[in-house]
């Protein structure tokens, strides 16, 4: 009885946290911070950072492995479905509701115009977010030149997604071993 | 709804689930590969489910993953889409929470995920190019004409996102913004 308690008290936080954020990654940092660090104390500000941090290095919806993460450290696996249930409820409603709502109206000559606007704005928004992705992850040469290689790979040879991750996997650690060595080299 | 298609469609939002490194924008090449592999939608509703998925509360990869499914399957797609979306981080994390300090520290892990980062950049930024060749411009028999009223308005916003009191904007008042634009000069 006290486990479904605290299984549906982690379904109903992350549902008010999915519910009440919006963009996800780093804009549900106060959020969290204000629902399980300081109303719940389910989690210390350090431990909450760790989840965040495990949370944004993993594949998937950063929230979702947040998330998953905080609910498993209450309650195990059960725990990480229930809260990453409560994240995603939310989301679900909401867009279907809007959904609905366009697909009625969509041949209106107003809205194709509003959204012939929105769509200019979204491509600004975009390379935005680019920008500010590149300016947190090419630190050094290297980076800049993995990030270049793979941006070739990408639009030019048409390499799936999938492969250029796994093959930047591959050259962060043969890099990363090159550039222990060459320290080793200068040590000796 | 035809159980085939659900399948599909559960196990391709499995793998975007899987390989996304790097949240939200990290699934937008993904929604991209499935324009160009099936009819389930095409790049012009891509980037009207970004406006609708970045204006509304929820994060921004789970509410476009639920609008591409609704897109695909109707009313209940996009549960079936954030299901197959969400699997793989249940269980990679689930496994990973159990030896979280030693999977952190590893020094070959951070160098893999710092690498994984800069190549996402520019993975994202490449799927950005074609979101804007599709919005931006329109194909014609000649080749790609620009629609330099789209064309500006973005650029404009781009600029003026660069201040640093503009950036704090939340996006739905630059959808307004441009929802404005777009009805005054008749996009």
């Amino acid at each position: 009885m006290k486990r479904l308690k605290i299984l549906g008290e982690l379904y109903w936080a992350f549902l008010r946290i999915g519910g009440l954020t919006f963009g996800g990654g780093l804009t549900m940092l106060p959020m969290l911070e204000h629902e399980l660090v300081r109303k719940k104390q389910w989690l210390a500000e350090e431990e909450l950072l760790d989840c965040y941090a495990i949370g944004q290095c993993t594949p998937g919806i950063i929230a979702v492995n947040t998330a998953t993460f905080v609910g498993y450290k209450k309650e195990k696996v059960l725990g990480g479905i229930f809260s990453t249930l409560g994240m995603i409820t939310p989301s679900i409603v909401i867009i279907t509701i809007v959904a609905m709502f366009l697909r009625n109206y969509m041949n209106n000559i107003w809205l194709q115009h509003a959204l012939g606007g929105v769509r200019g704005v979204v491509c600004a928004l975009m390379l935005n977010t680019v920008f500010n992705l590149g300016k947190k992850s090419l630190t050094c040469k290297s980076m800049w030149a993995v990030c270049v290689v793979a941006f070739l790979l990408a639009l030019f040879i048409g390499v799936p997604t999938i492969g250029i991750v796994v093959l930047a996997a591959i050259a962060g650690i043969l890099l990363d071993m090159a550039d222990q060595k060459k320290k080793g080299g200068e040590e000796a | 709804m035809n159980a085939a298609l659900i399948l599909r469609m559960f196990w391709e939002f499995f793998k975007i689930g899987l390989f996304a490194v790097g949240g939200g924008p990290a699934t937008l090449p993904y929604l991209m590969e499935l324009t160009e592999r099936f009819d389930w939608f095409t790049m012009k509703e891509l980037t009207n489910m970004i406006a609708v998925s970045e204006s509304t509360p929820g994060p921004l990869g789970l509410n476009m993953a639920t609008y591409a499914g609704f897109q695909t399957l109707g009313n209940f797609g996009g549960l079936v889409s954030t299901l197959g979306l969400v699997l793989p981080s249940i269980i990679i994390i689930c496994v990973i929470a159990e030896f979280f300090a030693r999977f952190n520290k590893n020094p070959k892990v951070q160098a893999a995920f710092k690498a994984i980062r800069a190549a996402v950049t520019a993975i994202i930024g490449a799927a950005v190019i074609g979101l804007c060749k599709v919005s931006l411009f329109t194909q014609t028999d000649l080749g790609l004409r620009p629609e330099w009223k789209s064309c500006l308005l973005c650029v404009i916003v781009l600029v003026l996102l660069q201040n640093k009191n503009l950036k704090k904007l939340h996006p739905f008042l630059w959808f307004v913004l441009g929802a404005a634009v777009g009805l005054v000069l008749r996009f």
